[in-house]
């Protein structure tokens, strides 16, 4: 019901929380989550209005609308966010519930250093039907990856995808980011940032990847999580630097060794 | 009476007149140090490669011609692929022990390749380049070179997504070598990259056929130099001098020892070739021109290479609209000539410096030669630095220090490291001497004070009748 | 496993009781001639404890070894264990080192010498010199047989290496400036499918090539993005190269040659960092905005950028070829035009 309320009575409602959860907010600490005091147990848009109010509208502004020059917000954020009208349940569950927001700084990179979820499950849930409500957007992916084929997955991944994550998804490095391992995210993840594009990642939509070589890429990188490792110690799938350190830290005092129990100085 | 040596010693001797030498070689002298040792460690580490590299072959196809993937690994099935890399799959994946010996292979060389910069510092840091062994340092340095590119010919062979990458790489810097970079370049691809379909039959070639003769010819050249001279000694005990050398024979106190050394590096490089995983090329997947990956580095031997690449600021040198001189000349081209050649040099860079044309047998410790061992560790840090710079993406994901605050500290400590570090090795080493001479005088005061003490005593003693 | 050691150790160790009876009769009959002349190797005491540990070890190794064949002959392809062959072969390996290092130790005798260094042969070397001057005493123009000799030998080098121009077109640099786009071409996906304009989304990167050409040439793949057209800053000579916002660059990094695999786009422009297209091998980035411009890493000029049109059909096609060289650039590239 709370979803179907028009755009003014949900501007006008959002308003008044950010008010009041402004007042809350500065006796918070820092990054500190800001929470109703009486909590309710089942997930609403109510209750994520109240959330949203107290931790995202400093820098996403009231009801979504966006902040593009950068002020002082709740706990001091200086706040400048995108505006989350139309991003749908997509952007606001990937976000959520893979710790990138609340940011403690926008210059951070929402990234897997602040690998921590604030919210619990209710709370995010909330949040996600109130984002959600605020615009028509994309719904939350729902990624078959069984019914992918691995072979389309790698060739995927190896087209769009590896110049950044590594062709194992071990993550890596482009000027001015970093680009996080793939390891242990789950497929639904996977499947939202694809359609996302957060932060500096580029954006898929359906026409240049359609939903099922998405169930590919998606049961291709989840793979990866334990590669063929045939040859023994995998050493972390990165290639030629771990291999180096173990021929120089492994190899080589195993060799220098060797080279003293057979050689050994004469003693006199 | 049959003797089971002496008769084959004799049907050789009759017909060959090699007994003298046989006999001589047989008592040859080794200087007894594990340092000596490091070399040799190189020299099994080959013999590794060759006889896994002849297996390799039995399997290996130098072919750029397309097929498609239908093999054992399901995740490239229905992959457009080169014939070599396909062979290189069913290497790995298809045939019987056929991953123990490739990821042998690969270790080894790898291993041949450390073992060789040990040896070189061991030589360096003992004065062991000096007269009358110029020549062998030389040739050593050439086995160096000429094992990198061995190495690089042999990872390109394989045409997976690093590998590719590698080879577009060693395109590039060729292409930038000023005046005949782009002539030389276009005549070994046969066309721009990746080459046409004789380039891979030439790279393998070159990898199983021209680079392992021209090293099993300079590894010849380094024994046999080596044995015209002997090795070098440390000073120990009044018998070692200049003139007389102090050793173990060759037969029979060296050979198990050799031997087993021989089967220590061979063990080694097994285990690592069965229990650590090397270039897993599966995963990588087949390379396209279009194609890369994150995190691509060469084998650690081409890291100071990269690292020089990344290191370098962008510019290319111009006349208007004409490039003359490439970026990827100065980390990948001008960078290793000008250590290969201040390393060649150094023999002679050294005498002009310290006017020592004479004859050394006895090798130095490092601190013998303060000036010398500064040099050499200000150098090698200058190199291992630009080498570490090479993993800096790396080590931005692992570490989190930015790669802009990387860049900028390594620009300015390849050059202040190195410097610090020169006048504090030469500190160090001449404080080392100084201390031992102040040592040995004390010493000396106390034997003489001894002596004197001995004969004030004794003298009473020898006056009276 | 253990039982089988044993017996091999006990098998060894029974066999080198009988060697060892040879042996000793074979020193008794020498013994007769050792006493007319002195030894040349001096005698060291036995060590039969050292003996067996030898035996035992080399037993070990012999057992690796075979395992190894038991374990190459056991398995199927698909589930041969890589690391059971290693460890088989390595131990074996291993366990002979140890057997020789013990014999080193313990039962070769290990003398301590003392030789010569070598030295130089003055006397030879001007026997030498001496030798070469003499044979010529019945030449008269000793320079100008030289100086032909060489030009001889020069030309036959010369003659020797002119079949290897046939490995390539030797300072025939044209290849490296041609590329299959030419006005009209158009651009396919790696599928080979027609890339029609509409299709082309911001935010987000695609990879083209030239219908009916060889991907892999140097001078086919392509980047291609869209942009906000507002935000173009293409350098003044390539007005419409750019239909609605779409550019394409060569992928080829002009550095070093690697594919410019990365593209990043700010989410949200405000406080993440603009558009660029990435190299992974040394991270030279560019800027789409202004026609391929370097703005890190070591790249030395500009991404090339190829004109686009959009033909009746909605399709995109090249309009001419790129603005510069494409690949790395080499001795004298020109960066303009072709």
């Amino acid at each position: 019901m709370m979803r179907k309320r028009t755009p003014a009575v949900g501007l006008g409602l959002a308003w008044l929380f950010a008010l009041g959860a402004a007042v809350v907010a500065f006796a918070q600490p820092r990054s500190g989550i800001v929470r109703p005091t009486t909590e309710p147990a089942v997930p609403s848009a109510g209750l994520g209005a109240e959330l949203y109010a107290g931790n995202c509208a400093s820098c996403h502004g009231i009801a979504g609308a966006g902040i593009r020059s950068p002020r002082p917000g709740a706990g001091d954020i200086l706040g400048a966010g995108p505006p989350l009208r139309g991003v749908g349940a997509l952007a606001p569950d990937f976000y959520l519930r893979m710790g990138f927001m609340p940011l403690g700084n926008i210059h951070d990179q929402p990234g897997p250093e602040q690998e921590r979820v604030l919210f619990s499950d209710t709370e995010v849930r909330s949040i996600v039907a109130y984002v959600a409500s605020l615009g028509s957007g994309p719904a939350i992916p729902q990624p078959r990856p069984s019914t992918g084929s691995l072979a389309e997955g790698q060739q995927s991944f190896a087209l769009r995808c590896a110049g950044c994550h590594q062709i194992v998804g071990r993550g890596g490095f482009v000027t001015g980011a970093e680009v996080p391992p793939l390891q242990n995210v789950s497929a639904t993840k996977i499947a939202e940032a694809v359609r996302i594009g957060p932060y500096l990642m580029p954006r898929f939509s359906t026409t240049q990847i359609s939903n099922s070589e998405l169930n590919s890429i998606v049961r291709y990188v989840r793979s990866t999580n334990h590669p063929d490792n045939h040859g023994g110690w995998s050493i972390g799938n990165l290639g030629p630097i771990p291999e180096g350190l173990v021929a120089w830290w492994i190899a080589g005092p195993l060799l220098i060794i060797s080279c003293r129990m057979v050689g050994r100085r004469r003693r006199r | 009476m049959s003797d089971p040596i002496r008769d084959p010693v004799r049907f050789v001797d009759e017909r060959t007149s090699a007994a003298p030498l046989m006999r001589k070689a047989l008592r040859y002298l080794f200087p007894d140090h594990w340092s000596f040792l490091l070399g040799e460690v190189a020299l099994y580490a080959f013999m590794v490669l060759i006889a896994t590299g002849i297996y390799l072959a039995l399997f290996y196809d130098p072919s750029t011609a397309k097929t498609v993937y239908h093999g054992a690994y399901t995740p490239l099935d229905g992959e457009t692929m080169s014939a070599a890399y396909k062979s290189v799959l069913d290497i790995s994946l298809t045939y019987k022990a056929g991953l123990l010996i490739r990821q042998t292979h690969h270790w080894a060389a790898d291993i041949f390749m450390v073992s060789i910069v040990l040896h070189l510092m061991r030589v360096f840091f003992t004065g062991a380049f000096r007269k009358p062994r110029e020549l062998t340092w030389v040739i050593g340095l050439t086995l160096l070179f000429v094992g990198l590119l061995e190495g690089f010919a042999g990872y390109s062979l394989v045409d997976d997504l690093l590998s590719g990458m590698g080879l577009a790489i060693g395109y590039g810097v060729g292409l930038s070598l000023p005046v005949i970079g782009g002539p030389m370049t276009l005549a070994i691809f046969g066309a721009p990259f990746p080459g046409n379909t004789h380039f891979f039959s030439r790279l393998y070639i070159a990898h199983v056929f021209l680079l392992p003769i021209l090293l099993a010819v300079l590894i010849g050249a380094h024994l046999a130099l080596i044995a015209a001279r002997h090795h070098t000694q440390f000073r120990e005990g009044p018998r070692t001098t200049e003139r007389r050398i102090v050793g173990v024979p060759m037969f029979p106190a060296q050979l198990p020892r050799s031997l087993a050394l021989l089967f220590f590096v061979a063990g080694v490089l097994f285990l690592l070739g069965g229990l650590v995983q090397i270039n897993p090329i599966w995963q990588w997947g087949p390379f396209e021109p279009w194609l890369g990956t994150n995190g691509a580095q060469p084998d650690w031997y081409l890291g100071w290479l990269i690292g020089a690449l990344r290191l370098m600021p962008s510019f290319d040198v111009t006349i208007g609209h004409w490039t003359l001189i490439p970026n990827p000349f100065w980390g990948g081209a001008l960078f290793p000539l000008v250590v290969v050649g201040v390393l060649g040099a150094f023999p002679w860079l050294e005498r002009r410096f310290t006017g020592d044309r004479s004859v050394h047998n006895l090798a130095d410790r490092p601190r013998d030669a303060p000036n010398r061992t500064a040099f050499g560790v200000a150098f090698l840090t200058w190199v291992f630095l630009i080498f570490v710079f090479g993993a800096a993406d790396r080590i931005f994901v692992l570490f989190g220090l930015s790669y802009n605050t990387q860049l900028a500290i390594f620009r300015i400590g390849i050059w202040v490291i190195p410097l610090a570090l020169f006048f504090l090795t030469r500190r160090l080493c001449r404080d080392r001497v100084a201390a031992e001479r102040i040592d040995a005088e004390q010493k000396q005061a106390e034997r003489e004070a001894e002596e004197h003490a001995r004969s004030l005593t004794a003298a009473p003693a020898g006056r009276a009748p | 496993m253990k039982a089988w050691q044993w017996l091999v150790a006990l098998l060894a160790a029974l066999l080198g009781r009988l060697r060892r009876g040879a042996r000793d009769t074979d020193a008794a009959a020498s013994d007769s001639e050792s006493a007319e002349r002195p030894r040349i190797v001096p005698a060291g005491s036995p060590e039969r404890k050292a003996e067996n540990v030898v035996l035992m070890l080399l037993a070990i190794a012999t057992v690796f070894a075979l395992g190894f064949v038991v374990t190459y002959a056991e398995f199927a392809p698909s589930a041969l264990p890589n690391e059971l062959l290693g460890i088989c072969l390595g131990m074996c390996c291993l366990f002979i080192g140890v057997a020789l290092t013990v014999m080193s130790k313990r039962l070769v005798v290990t003398e301590e010498l003392e030789d010569d260094y070598p030295q130089a042969n003055p006397e030879q070397q001007q026997e030498i010199a001496e030798i070469v001057h003499e044979s010529g005493s019945r030449i008269t123009r000793k320079r100008l047989l030289l100086g032909t000799g060489a030009a001889t030998g020069g030309a036959l080098g010369l003659a020797a290496l002119t079949p290897a121009l046939s490995v390539g077109p030797i300072w025939d640099t044209r290849p490296l400036d041609q590329t299959p786009w030419r006005r009209g071409t158009r651009l396919v996906d790696v599928h080979g499918r027609a890339i029609s304009a509409a299709d082309i989304e911001q935010q987000t990167f695609y990879t083209a090539f030239p219908e009916g050409a060889d991907p892999e040439l140097i001078g086919s793949s392509l980047v291609v993005i869209r942009l906000d057209p507002a935000k173009l800053r293409l350098p003044a000579e390539r007005l419409g190269w750019a239909p609605d916002g779409i550019v394409a660059y060569s992928k080829i990094c002009t550095h070093a040659g690697c594919a410019v695999a990365l593209y990043r786009k700010p989410l949200f422009a405000v406080v993440e960092a603009n558009n660029a297209l990435v190299c992974p091998c040394h991270y030279s980035t560019f800027d789409p905005f202004t026609g391929g411009t370097v703005i890190y890493g070591p790249a030395g000029r500009p991404l090339p950028q190829l004109p686009l049109m959009v033909d009746a059909l909605g399709g995109l096609r090249a309009a001419g070829n790129f603005s510069a060289r494409v690949g790395p650039s080499w001795w004298a590239v020109r960066n303009k035009p072709t």
